[in-house]
């Protein structure tokens, strides 16, 4: 599943030509009326965002050949790529990729079965929310990674730990902004609903909850980043023998920065292709959002 | 929760007698009072609204014309007095509400063919009967536009078209319209105008109309409930008895020409003091 949508939707740094149509197609299914488009007219505004990815690859380039940065500290882009390719072609890479996904996707799970219900059952309750609002927004502006020696005492050093932690990271966004949904429902359509008969039960169910499934998309996207950047931080501090976080950190110790740089870009694919696969996601889910 | 422990006792029912309306009055305000802020905005408020006819309601800004239609509708709460409907409670009566902002009162969640059916699924009414009720509607409404659509890919007009269908949907008693034309275009405005006023001469709905533009609430109006400002009361009350349908060619016929005249005048005085 992911990989299908990952060449779907990434103008992905690797091809110029494939990456021009591949990333037409969402806009060409949604409008109904496919067949009637002219024929493809090649747009060279398509290739807009081709060029910032493209410059850092001259300039890396350019920094590495004229020596500016010692080869020690830096590998060649291509070098790396390769390196990248190589080790996602089921090398060792691939292992540490899934391995850290597996634990992001576990952790985001966990964040999502209970984030979404409490925060829109907090939300349709505002006096509850005002109740446990300062602990949300405390513990949401607390660094999650400087409560990672508190998890250390109560999980040790297991792999739930590492999730445990990222869910934890997670909860408090997506909680906060399916409350947020809820609290910020139009008044109108509420009261619209009231005015047709409508119970309580009634309003929360018709109303409130699609109301609020825009922002808990909102939460469920910053969550998963979250997930992911805590999970990375975990691999890499919390003892690990698997991981993108790990890679990274044991090919820094041995100065592989080939291999570091792989690990490196896998991990913002990783969290590029997540957000992009959520934006799709919300744009199918929440049709009506923005118009 | 806490008021089922500690009910709300109602206060004793006041010692004036609750003065019926005449014949024919559908809707009794008694003793209707509304602060905001602090400064009363109606106070002793009283009102009898006839039944199977059409009121515009008309006045100064801020006088509270939406204020009176929402608290009549339940959808502000009262601070105190009486409003019943053939003697009954809001509760106990099948209102529906057409609001000015169609964008937000439509759910675009649902497609439109189920957003006017919405009422009517709250009612617990069967497939087929929502069904029936449904193309009656359509039938009645002569749609032209694509209902399985969802309300944003319809127009401005069309959007509106379809929730005064979802208000008329359950056969209200009556029917609440807040400026339901002021987001419209003029061709827009004229095509829902005429429909209204079908589907009154059809089933004789009684309609409260809030209205911002002279003509359109005279056009439609039996009656002008014309208003003061605040603290609101009722300035003047005008029958308008021209015969249905009216049309293009009653804008000009001397007897609306001189209703809205008179309205007017009403309405600058009032604004005036």
């Amino acid at each position: 599943m992911t990989a299908t949508t990952a060449t779907g939707a990434t103008p992905a740094p690797s091809t110029a030509t494939a990456a021009a149509p591949a990333k037409a197609q969402p806009a060409m299914s949604k409008t109904q009326p496919a067949m009637s488009k002219p024929p493809r007219k090649f747009d060279t505004s398509r290739l807009l965002p081709l060029i910032g990815p493209l410059a850092l690859f001259v300039v890396w380039d350019l920094v590495v050949r004229l020596q500016l940065v010692s080869p020690v500290l830096l590998p060649t882009p291509s070098a790396t790529i390769v390196a990248l390719v190589k080790g996602m072609a089921g090398g060792p890479l691939l292992a540490d990729f899934l391995s850290s996904l597996n634990r992001t996707v576990q952790a985001f799970l966990m964040a999502g079965v209970i984030g979404v219900p409490l925060g829109v059952l907090l939300g349709s309750n505002e006096k509850a929310y005002r109740s446990v609002e300062f602990l949300v927004d405390f513990f949401r502006s607390t660094p999650s990674s400087a409560l990672i020696p508190l998890f250390l005492m109560i999980f040790g050093v297991t792999d739930m730990n590492k999730i445990a932690i990222a869910a934890f990271a997670a909860v408090l966004v997506i909680l906060f902004n399916s409350a947020y949904g809820v609290i910020n429902a139009r008044k109108q359509r509420v009261m619209a609903a009231r005015v047709m008969g409508a119970s309580r039960w009634q309003i929360f169910k018709d109303v409130l909850i699609w109301e609020s499934l825009q922002p808990t998309f909102v939460g469920l996207r910053s969550g998963v980043s979250m997930a992911l950047v805590i999970v990375i931080v975990a691999e890499m501090f919390i003892g690990s023998d698997s991981g993108l976080g790990n890679r990274i950190i044991n090919a820094q110790q041995v100065l592989n920065v080939r291999e570091m740089y792989a690990a490196i870009l896998a991990a913002g694919a990783l969290g590029y292709v997540l957000n992009i696969l959520f934006l799709v996601l919300e744009k199918r889910v929440v049709h009506w959002s923005g118009r | 929760m806490s008021t089922v422990i500690n009910p709300v006792i109602a206060p004793a029912p006041a010692a004036a007698p609750f003065q019926p309306g005449p014949l024919g009055t559908h809707i009794t305000i008694r003793g209707l009072t509304k602060y905001f802020a602090g400064w009363p905005l109606y106070e002793d408020f009283n009102l009898d609204i006839p039944k199977g006819k059409i009121v515009s309601v008309f006045g100064p800004n801020g006088c509270g014309k939406s204020t009176l239609i929402n608290m009549i509708a339940g959808l502000i709460p009262i601070d105190s007095g009486e409003i019943l409907f053939d003697g009954k409670s809001l509760a106990q009566t099948k209102i529906g509400y057409v609001f000015q902002n169609y964008r937000e009162a439509m759910f675009p969640w649902l497609r439109t063919i189920d957003n006017i059916a919405y009422p009517l699924r709250l009612e617990g009414r069967s497939k087929a009967q929502v069904e029936a009720r449904v193309e009656e509607l359509v039938a009645s409404f002569d749609v032209k536009f694509d209902l399985n659509r969802y309300p944003y890919e319809l127009s401005g007009g069309q959007q509106q078209t379809a929730s005064i269908m979802r208000a008329l949907a359950p056969g209200p008693e009556v029917l609440f319209l807040d400026e339901p034309f002021s987001a419209l275009d003029f061709e827009m405005t004229l095509f829902i105008r005429e429909k209204l006023q079908e589907v009154f001469l059809q089933t004789g709905t009684t309609m409260l109309l809030v209205s911002h533009d002279l003509e359109e609430a005279v056009y439609l109006a039996d009656q002008v409930l014309l208003l003061t400002k605040r603290p609101t009361r009722v300035a003047e009350i005008l029958d308008y008895t021209d015969a249905r349908p009216r049309t293009v060619e009653t804008l000009s016929e001397p007897s609306f020409i001189q209703m809205k005249k008179l309205s007017l005048e009403i309405f600058q005085r009032e604004v005036r003091k």
